[in-house]
């Protein structure tokens, strides 16, 4: 499958209140050692063609993340790259 | 003639009936504008209402921003359109690049509403020339995602040019940086509040009459503009 993933992080400096809110619930999970947690968004795109890369990243950059608050990453699906990770 | 005042219609706006009603309280005709139609049917300034236009999918406005009429919309912006962009609009206009910054999720994560002070700072855009530069307003506050955000740079930059049209006082409601609730474009004309001053327009139904002043305030800018 022609796919490419978009990652969108708010930017380090983006107060993250969603990762925050989860970083708080972990010690009632008796989880102790976790530091922060940072919450983003995973985008994926099929082409009808071949994946087009520098396509992925104008779509990322116009709409699917919003460059004052939000950096993206925009890379090939591995082959062996579940669409979706279920246990 | 009567000034006619062009209130947007997304799937998912919630305030364009208030709206429009605001702006014939005002003394001006509410002309409905619908999203999909990239047509501003000759109005003298738009308003962009609050809600959840497409749902708020993916960001506030983020969408809303490709519509038809915001096209047509973001021209005219230009071209020195006044344009008002309430809660949702003000996220539409932050998306459409119109206005600097973004709004983020409330840093306490709570939906907020009340009614809320704020101080007006600039009175010389078109939506706010009716008010006395430091003058306090009472208008309802209603909002998930209203936390102002932007890089230090562009918000020393807002500060030094006179941008900051409000702020919060009495309590920011949602962590805004600099306690922002309205800024302004270079040129003026258009202007972005999150919160409502569609909803203090009557006394039966708002808290005070104090929103009234931001839909005068249009009608003075379009008598002394120049055709």
């Amino acid at each position: 499958m022609p796919r490419v993933v978009v990652d969108v992080m708010l930017k380090p400096e983006i107060l993250d209140p969603q990762g925050q809110a989860v970083a708080n619930a972990l010690p009632r999970l008796g989880v102790n050692d976790v530091a922060t947690v940072r919450i983003g968004r995973r985008i994926e795109i099929d082409f009808t063609g071949e994946p087009d890369l520098d396509r992925a990243r104008e779509i990322a950059d116009k709409l699917l993340a919003n460059p004052v608050i939000e950096d993206f990453t925009v890379r090939l699906a591995e082959n062996d790259e579940p669409a979706e990770t279920r246990p | 003639m009567t000034a006619r005042v062009g209130v947007v219609t997304f799937p998912g706006s919630l305030d364009d009936g208030d709206a429009a009603r605001a702006v014939r309280i005002a003394g001006a005709e509410p002309v409905r504008l619908w999203h999909g139609e990239a047509q501003l049917h000759g109005v003298d300034a738009v308003v962009l209402p609050g809600g959840f236009a497409y749902g708020d999918y993916l960001r506030c406005g983020a969408i809303a921003r490709f519509a038809p009429v915001m096209e047509k919309i973001i021209d005219a912006a230009g071209g020195g359109l006044p344009v008002l962009g309430i809660c949702n609009g003000f996220q539409i206009l932050c998306e459409a690049h119109l206005l600097p910054g973004a709004l983020t999720r409330n840093q306490h994560l709570h939906f907020r509403n009340r009614d809320q002070s704020l101080r007006i700072e600039a009175t010389g855009t078109a939506w706010t020339n009716t008010f006395q530069p430091g003058q306090e307003v009472l208008i309802p506050v209603k909002n998930g995602e209203g936390c102002y955000v932007a890089a230090p740079a562009t918000l020393d930059e807002l500060e030094a040019e006179g941008r900051v049209v409000a702020r919060y006082v009495g309590g920011n409601p949602n962590g805004s940086q600099r306690d922002i609730a309205a800024i302004t474009n270079q040129a003026g004309n258009v202007v972005g509040i999150m919160p409502h001053p569609e909803h203090a327009v009557e006394a039966l139904t708002g808290p005070s009459l104090d929103g009234l002043g931001f839909f005068t305030s249009v009608l003075k800018h379009l008598v002394g503009a120049p055709a």
